[in-house]
């Protein structure tokens, strides 16, 4: 069992850093965002450095929603999910699985950039710190919580615009207490452990209740 | 092994595609699924596959004990939609489906020799987005040789494929036949095995 999952794994993330896989570019969308926005709100690097930290989460938030349409579409339309639904496997494993890779090509990369966008909105070293921090367990339950949205959209041939509005709503939490844990890095009242213990606890409830949801999501298709 | 179909209806899309099928296929034996277009040939392999729920009735695949096994994770579905990725080598997709679909199983043929075995050998370091309609159903064919599973569920296996393959199609039916595995086959002509015809809808 632990074979077949590293091999769909190691599929996953062969197919996301090939032609036509899309690895970068949630990352370049990432970088837009960020690139523009000083250009609406102004050169007051005071202003930017406060709202960075929400910046880089409304950011990264979004740059998850491009990616994840594509989660289980390409598997359903060449008939793979089909084939792996036979393959003697649980399915939520199967799309726990397709969930961490689809997290170490979309993510992780987001997650480890956001520092150096960070730099562009003039942050302080702290909060750099913090937001990269909050992102790591935040953009894991960013992606679990779009699962939902993409297993259920899996057969739609344009389902991306349904899949934002299923699961922005889900995700709004994960948003409150990720732009806590990086405000509170910088300083204030709240300990910094508070809101980002909260935060990996939100994490790990997405990972599990979304793989069991895109599991009966997936089934319930056909 | 032996798959037993009793008293299946098919539902889909809100229409009664057929009802009261059964039938039983022991050890060595084949069917032919007959019927025209949309009768629910492929239906019916998708509900042995587990894919679909039935609307009624049941299939069961016994042991020659009578333990009971779960036909999905016995079977092979070879269909229209191939589960080959266009990004992929051609051998890269077939060591993959070696390692997802053989948890249970013991491990077939080397993806190598099952791609010789189908006169693939010299498109192994090809991508998958540049074969034919007729290559992509021999390495979706080769599954069937790298990993062992005893019900091989076919739909239309005979299309797009040369008369050279045709045969070799027909050969490894044969020899699957023989070691005491199942076959069922939506087809519209003769697939090269004897077998017995199941005529879908009516």
């Amino acid at each position: 069992m632990r074979r077949s999952l590293l091999a769909l794994i190691r599929r996953d993330l062969r197919l996301a850093t090939r032609i036509g896989g899309g690895f970068s570019l949630g990352l370049v969308f990432y970088l837009a965002l960020v690139a523009i926005l000083p250009f609406a709100v102004g050169p007051d690097l005071n202003l930017l450095s406060r709202i960075g930290p929400a910046i880089l989460w409304i950011g990264a938030l979004l740059a998850t929603l491009i990616g994840l349409d594509r989660l289980f579409q390409a598997d359903e339309e060449d008939g793979s999910l089909d084939l792996l639904r036979m393959s003697g496997l649980p399915l939520e494993t199967i799309v726990a699985a397709k969930g961490l890779a689809h997290w170490l090509t979309s993510g992780l990369p987001l997650t480890l950039a956001a520092p150096l966008f960070g730099l562009m909105l003039g942050m302080e070293p702290v909060a750099l710190a913090g937001t990269a921090l909050s992102l790591l367990p935040g953009t894991l339950a960013l992606t679990f919580t779009g699962a939902i949205g993409a297993a259920l959209t899996a057969s739609l041939r344009r389902g991306g615009m349904l899949l934002s509005i299923l699961v922005v709503p889900l995700m709004v939490p994960t948003l409150i207490f990720g732009v806590a844990t990086a405000e509170a890095a910088r300083g204030g009242t709240v300990s910094f452990t508070t809101p980002f213990l909260a935060l990996v606890a939100l994490a790990l409830a997405a990972i599990v209740a979304g793989s069991i949801a895109s599991a009966a999501a997936l089934r319930a298709r056909s | 092994m032996r798959l037993i179909v009793s008293d299946l209806a098919c539902e889909r899309g809100g229409r009664l595609l057929f009802s009261r099928l059964s039938f039983r296929l022991e050890a060595g034996g084949a069917v032919a699924l007959t019927g025209a277009n949309g009768a629910g040939k492929t239906s019916l392999l998708s509900l042995i596959a587990g894919l679909i729920r039935p609307h009624q009735g049941e299939i069961r695949l016994e042991d020659g004990e009578g333990v009971w096994a779960e036909p999905p994770e016995e079977a092979h579905l070879v269909g229209h939609r191939d589960g080959l990725k266009s990004q992929l080598l051609v051998r890269e997709n077939l060591e993959f489906w070696q390692a997802m679909l053989g948890s249970l199983h013991p491990p077939g043929l080397p993806p190598r020799a099952a791609l010789a075995r189908l006169g693939l050998a010299h498109i192994e370091a090809t991508p998958g987005a540049y074969l034919s309609a007729g290559q992509r159903r021999r390495i979706a064919l080769a599954r069937l040789l790298v990993v062992p599973r005893p019900l091989w569920l076919l739909d239309e296996p005979t299309a797009a494929l040369d008369a050279a393959s045709r045969q070799v199609l027909a050969e490894l039916m044969g020899e699957h036949l023989a070691q005491g595995g199942l076959i069922v086959a939506a087809t519209h002509e003769p697939i090269g095995v004897a077998a017995t015809e199941i005529r879908i809808g009516a």
